[in-house]
């Protein structure tokens, strides 16, 4: 190293999401570089790989097997979305061009860091390393002579970076600054207004930018325009249109992303041959009326634009065409052609036209994705993606949506400027049309987030229980916006001859620092949950169906009759009921999801009842007298029974008190005849989810929902509210549930009167503990639970996980109902509906 | 957990000798610890004339569903034994019969040490059983008795009196009387009789349960008109257990969810198909008429949807044209009977990579099922409710697109030829739906019409000229090409009136194509 060489300091753009290639001799410094100016987590060293697959990093013939493992590492690190630093010597082109494949399949920019360093300083290097001292110095010989062959070819090779560093004191000197990429503008926020397909509309723009508050193209209140490209083409001023958008985005006023259209007429500018087709022979006329300079300011313009942005911290991508989640920030030619064509299927339709992907209907991800290019009737959002190009120039409208508002705006077009190849069709791209989802929204296993108690895990074997029942005798999903969730019991009490009792319930609440509780009666029936839509229509419009009104289902989402028309016959005198309330001009909403109960239980639980339950008690019925009869005549004849016989009379006893128990849940119903059904809340309604009302407020709507009703179909639910510090409210709601359960009740539910509460520390208190009578658990428990012996053994139950199922399943449930009130797309509110019926086949006592 | 023993007797034959056959003395109550519970023998009467002996088992029902849990000596837990409520402490079920051969054990064998010329006389015997749990009711009741030579009287217990509508139970008030046999064969009769009426799944099997069937049916056993129903039936908990051990225990939970037995949807699978191949002629038939679809179609990688058991796919694995074959089923319990009749884990390698069994559901579109030639949807429409069936149609026809599709379902118009099928009744529980030949055909060419595929109809089996086939059998094939699209929405139909003659599919001259040269590439590139 002379003294007198000059000090270079080199400064290397190394782009933040990228595939970086470090090319050099053995002994030239790769892993000195990569560990000066990168997170030792970013870099991948052929070395290090080859000690994972063969003990030995310097094992030449197990390299085959590691650059597997490295190109396996860098895959999985690129698809993520991290940059990956390759420390290899990767002096000849064949493994090179691997790791441009690499880069390309994940859509990021690969970038070659070349390591042009002396062969005598790589051999001494090399020497002074103990493990690489036998390393034959023809071997560093070739790789430099491999390296210097290559450095003209790295960027036809597909580098789209390509920096050399000769010398050591270059190498030694250099500083790696990363740069963002041109399309990653998430630290802009807006607000934005995101403005369709002009197509050379210039009045409707003019007219659309006015609508939208822009004054000479400036928002007064700062607010950024964003176009999705094709300004020019067809319509009857591309030329003011360009003008205008040009002189926002360059006044910092308004982004722009490129359309097709713009894409060809650069090219024509550029002097490439292009068809004058589809409306650019409109735009070069229109054109040839400008100056030179301003042709030389368009082609510029159109040069400058990048094929999409990603903005507002990650929520926003906005492009032309359409864009799938794994390309959003990536950077490609194939991202480029998607974002500006979108994907085609191959086929083409009867107009001779290709057939688009409906990639919207596949999207999952987070970010909403705005875009244009197809004409569409409305603009409507689909697994939040929303298509802008509303027809302007086929005399449709000029469409802006307001972000983060997601408000649209629009203006009507003035005329037909240009006649379509085909008419605009009446669906948007894969709208409300019946499309099922997909297997992979719910299949194998899961965590769905969930705003209230984070993910939520769904284990493979119940997801495929799940599937099986819900493909197989659910109601459409879309009317299963909702699943109930299971609730745990009160601890188990101490009191003399009680397994439940509400004691425990108060002070567990107290515990948690819940001041006030409701009791609510507990219903001797069914649960089910009704979706009742204020009319066909708003059935059609909300929900997508066309012809039911709603949906009656039970907890796994089976329809509750097996006769449509019972369903509406329930659904119409709900309609009545809530229009008679004035429910829906209160609510604002047009439709209403009810979690009810329905009675009798002998209309649903049939099977159960008469296979299980009254079977127990005529094999009882029909043993005992028999029993009974023998003992008695055994003791009459001085035989010892007494004991034997006492405790038969007790069995037979209790026999008799299940026998009583089960049948208060039996009565004969005719058509809609002695059927009941009790609101006990209103979950959601548009736009709302009511999940986080107080309870009391709950209530009084319900109350006025029944009151309305004069069918007799709707039934009360009694209620009491309880103190739970104060002793003598406790006892009063104790002495509450006695009285109702000591008539045959079938107990209370307790709940936090704030619906959704957490206790002081955060953590979520359970929505609801139910205390069952002490006559309703024989048919739990069997009939002689109530015996001491028996008491005593069962109190040993488990409730922790039972406890936890309940919350995890209520935070499921209502993040189900959050989704719905958010619009979000459908597979989103079935991907936690799907998972509370998942959760509902965990082992757990089932008695609990 | 109740019965009775009587016998009348004379002074030289006094009926107390009940008590010494029997090795219980008429003047004492004794407990005997079973492993269900404690079994008591008592004599409510006893002279000369006439002596009564009842066995009375108190069954502790927290104990039995303790017991259940785990995986004990038991095997894996008794779904229904883990039920409080349980009809097992007042029914005569197994449980009773285990206890009379352990309290009667040496009268059961014949055997009495102290007047040992008493055993091979027969005597008066009535019999009573307040609550007998009998599957097949009182007439299989009196068929199985009758022919041992019993008077048998046999009444139905009402199920609720309260609900008259609701009928009678599954228990009968059972009386046998008879003068010409001996306890011992009585005891054995009961011992076998009892459980083969309970006829429940929780019974314990032990591995030598056939030699106890042969020791307690010696004599009577190989002559009884209903043999092969008895022994079946008696060992039919060895094929309960098989079940049970693929139980789905997760379906199980989602049934008690819903109050509902689980037979309501763990009902995939019929239970009789578990036990052997019962191919009925028209099973055949589709199945020819779905292979010479493939055949014809030229199909080498094949979908069959809704495979159930497999049959299809084993049969389409013997035909070596077929390259890929997969099996689709939302059942588990299906797939998990199609995979061991299919012996895929001792398949070959190159057998196993040409089969592959997926759980799917034909409601959701699945990316797994692109790209095939065939799907095959043989008798499987008829299993989804009608308002799903749009959903179906897309995910096959709209989402998947296989080249040809061969949809078989039945055509209720032959259902009139069934003689075994009542009026009106479909043939299967789980059909939601029977469709005539013109409905089958409407939905077909709509569906036809809708996703871009021509159809053409064949019949299966035997072409009645007044109803038709049994089967009806619709081949799709997709038409080259033009592609009309959906009118459920569909892929392409808004495709835009933009420029679209360069899109990357067609890429016609190369300047969007693919991974970008360098000029159309972003503006990254420049920088460097």
């Amino acid at each position: 190293m002379s003294e007198t060489t000059t000090r270079r300091e080199r400064v290397l753009p190394v782009t933040d999401l990228s595939l970086v290639v470090l090319v050099g001799a053995s002994g030239s410094g790769k892993s000195t570089f990569a560990r000066r100016h990168f997170k030792p987590t970013e870099v991948i060293s052929s070395d290090f790989c080859r000690g994972l697959v063969s003990d030995d990093e310097n094992d030449q013939s197990a390299s085959r097997d590691a650059f597997d493992v490295l190109h396996y590492i860098a895959g999985k690190r690129l698809a993520a979305g991290r940059r990956t630093v390759v420390d290899a010597t990767s002096v000849q082109s064949d493994a090179r061009k691997q790791l441009i494949e690499l880069a390309r399949r994940y859509d990021v920019l690969p970038i070659a860091v070349v390591l042009d360093v002396p062969e005598e300083v790589c051999a001494e290097r090399n020497a002074a390393r103990t493990d690489r001292a036998d390393l034959p110095r023809r071997v560093i010989n070739r790789h430099v002579r491999e390296l210097r062959r290559s450095l003209r070819h790295l960027e036809r090779e597909g580098f789209r970076k390509v920096h050399v560093l000769r010398g050591v004191e270059e190498v030694e000197h250099a500083t790696v600054v990363t740069e963002k990429r041109f399309n990653d503008l998430t630290h802009l926020t807006g607000p934005f207004d995101i403005i369709g397909d002009i197509h050379g509309c210039s009045a409707e723009l003019e007219a659309l930018l006015g609508k939208l508050g822009y004054v000479d193209g400036v928002h007064p209140e700062g607010r950024t325009a964003v176009f999705v490209g094709d300004l020019v083409d067809r319509g009857p001023d591309s030329p003011g249109v360009l003008r205008r958008v040009m002189a926002m985005v360059t006044s910092g006023h308004a982004l722009c992303v490129p359309g097709n259209h713009e894409n060809k007429y650069g090219r024509h500018l550029k002097g490439r041959a292009v068809q004058p087709t589809h409306g650019l022979a409109e735009t070069i006329e229109q054109m040839a009326g400008e100056s030179e300079e301003f042709r030389q300011e368009v082609r510029e313009f159109i040069d400058g634009l990048v094929s999409h942005y990603v903005l507002d911290g990650g929520r926003l991508v906005v492009c032309h065409a359409g864009l799938p989640e794994k390309y959003h920030g990536r950077t490609s030619g194939r991202v480029r052609s998607h974002a500006l064509y979108g994907e085609t299927t191959g086929e083409t339709d009867e107009f001779g036209l290709p057939v688009r992907y409906p990639w919207a209907e596949d999207y999952r991800g987070k970010a909403a994705v705005v875009y244009g290019h197809t004409p569409v009737p409305e603009a409507t959002w689909l697994n939040n993606t929303i298509c802008l190009d509303t027809g302007a120039v086929f005399g449709g409208k000029l469409t802006a949506l307001r972000w983060p508002e997601r408000e649209l705006v629009d203006v009507p077009a003035e005329r037909v400027w240009y006649e379509p190849v085909k008419p605009l069709r009446t669906a948007a791209p894969g709208g409300h049309d019946g499309r099922p989802l997909d297997l992979a929204d719910v299949h194998g296993r899961r965590a769905v987030e969930t705003r209230h108690a984070g993910r939520v895990a769904v284990r493979e074997e119940n997801a495929a229980a799940a599937l099986e029942v819900i493909s197989r005798f659910a109601v459409d999903p879309r009317l299963l916006p909702y699943l109930p969730p299971t609730m745990a019991p009160t601890a188990t009490s101490g009191v003399d001859g009680y397994l439940e009792h509400p004691r425990e319930a108060f002070a567990q609440y107290r515990e948690d620092g819940v001041a006030r509780v409701v009791c609510e009666e507990k219903h001797m029936g069914s649960r089910a949950v009704v979706l009742v839509c204020r009319d066909a229509d708003a059935a059609r419009r909300r929900f997508g169906v066309d012809g039911p009104t709603g949906s009656v289902y039970t907890r796994t989402g089976r329809p509750f009759f097996d006769d449509p028309q019972v369903t509406e016959e329930i659904l119409d005198r709900l309609r009545t009921a809530a229009t008679g309330a004035g429910l829906w001009t209160e609510l604002g909403t047009d439709w209403l999801l009810l979690d009810t109960e329905l009675m009798p239980w002998s209309l649903k639980a049939a099977g159960l009842l008469r296979g299980q339950y009254a079977a127990v008690g005529a094999a009882a019925g029909a043993a005992f007298p028999g029993a009974l009869a023998a003992l008695s005549a055994a003791e009459s004849r001085g035989v010892d029974v007494s004991a034997l016989l006492g405790r038969q009379r007790q069995r037979a006893e209790d026999a008799a008190a299940f026998t009583a128990a089960y049948r208060r849940y039996c009565w004969t119903t005719e058509g809609l005849d002695g059927v009941r059904l009790a609101p006990f809340q209103i979950l959601a309604a548009q736009g709302r989810s009511l999940v986080e009302l107080p309870h009391d407020e709950q209530l009084a709507l319900i109350d006025r929902l029944v009151d309305h009703d004069a069918t007799g179909l709707l039934q009360i639910t009694r209620r009491l509210y309880v103190d739970t510090a104060d002793a003598e409210s406790v006892r009063a709601g104790v002495d509450w549930w006695l009285e109702m359960t000591g008539r045959g009740g079938e107990g209370m539910v307790v709940k936090p009167l704030g619906a959704l509460v957490r206790t002081e520390q955060g953590r979520l208190v359970q929505p609801g503990i139910k205390c069952r009578g002490r006559e309703y658990l024989r048919i739990i428990y069997g009939p002689e639970y109530t015996r001491p012996d028996n008491l005593a053994r069962l109190r040993q139950r488990f409730l922790n996980h039972k406890r936890s199922l309940a919350l995890r399943e209520f935070a499921l449930g209502a993040e189900a109902l959050a989704r719905l009130a958010d619009g979000e797309p459908l597979w989103r509110v079935h991907e936690a509906v799907f998972a509370v019926l998942a959760l509902e086949s965990e082992p757990v006592d089932p008695r609990l | 957990m109740f019965l009775t023993i009587t016998t009348t007797g004379t002074p030289d034959r006094p009926a107390t000798d009940l008590g010494y056959l029997l090795h219980k003395h008429p003047g004492k109550a004794q407990a005997f610890s079973t492993s269900y519970g404690t079994a008591h023998v008592l004599y409510p009467e006893a002279d000369e004339q006439r002596c009564t002996a009842a066995l009375l088992l108190e069954v502790d029902a927290v104990a039995l569903v303790r017991r259940g849990k785990g995986k004990g000596r038991g095997g894996a837990p008794d779904a229904a034994l883990a039920q409080y409520v349980n009809d097992r402490p007042y029914a005569a079920s197994s449980l009773l019969a285990v206890a009379l051969s352990g309290v009667f054990s040496s009268a059961m064998r014949g055997v009495c040490r102290a007047r040992p010329e008493l055993t091979a006389r027969p005597r008066p015997l009535h019999i009573e059983i307040p609550a007998l749990p009998a599957r097949g009711g009182p007439a299989l009741v009196e068929r199985l008795f009758a022919p041992l030579g019993w008077t048998v009287a046999a009444e139905p217990v009402p199920l609720d009196t309260e609900f008259p509508e609701w009928g009678a139970s599954r228990y009968v008030r059972l009386t046998l009387d008879s003068e010409t046999l001996t306890l011992a064969a009585a005891l054995r009769h009961l011992y076998v009789l009892l459980p083969v009426l309970d006829d429940a799944k929780h019974y314990w099997v032990s591995s030598d349960e056939v030699d106890k069937l042969l020791r307690a049916g010696e004599g009577w056993l190989p002559g009884h008109p209903e043999q092969k129903l008895i022994t079946s039936r008696y060992l039919t908990r060895r094929w309960s257990l098989t079940r049970q051990a693929m139980e789905r225990l997760e379906l199980v939970r989602l049934a008690e969810t819903d109050d509902s037995d689980v037979a309501e949807l763990d009902n995939a699978v019929a239970d009789e198909a578990e036990t052997e191949e019962r191919p009925t002629p028209l099973a055949v038939r589709r199945r020819e008429a779905i292979t010479a679809a493939l055949a014809a179609a030229g199909a080498a990688r094949v979908l069959d949807l809704g495979c159930g058991e497999g049959q299809l796919v084993q049969a389409l694995l013997k035909d070596t044209r077929y390259t890929e074959i997969v099996g689709v089923d939302v059942s588990v319990r299906a797939l998990t009977i199609a995979g061991r009749r299919l012996k895929l884990d001792r398949m070959s390698e190159r057998q196993a990579a040409r089969v592959k069994l997926l759980q799917g559901s034909l409601v959701y579109t699945d990316k797994r099922l692109k790209g095939y030639d065939a799907a095959v949807l043989s008798e499987v429409i008829e299993h989804l409710d009608l308002p799903r069936l749009p959903a179906l149609e897309y995910a096959v026809f709209g989402a998947a697109r296989p080249r040809t599709v061969v949809v078989t379902t039945p055509n209720v118009e032959y259902n009139v030829r069934w003689e075994s099928l009542p009026a009106g009744h479909v043939r299967h529980g789980d059909h939601r739906f029977e469709w005539t030949r013109a409905e089958f055909r409407a939905w077909a060419d709509a569906v036809a019409e809708r996703h871009g595929y021509a159809v053409e109809f064949a019949p299966v089996g035997p072409d009645d000229p007044e109803v038709g086939p049994p089967t009806q059998m619709a081949v799709f094939t997709r038409t080259a090409g033009h592609e009309k699209t959906g009118a459920t929405g569909s892929t392409g139909e808004t495709s835009s009136t933009g420029e679209t003659s360069r899109t990357s599919g067609t890429g016609t001259a190369g300047e969007t194509s693919g991974t970008g040269t360098a000029g159309e590439s972003e503006k990254e590139a420049k920088a460097a």
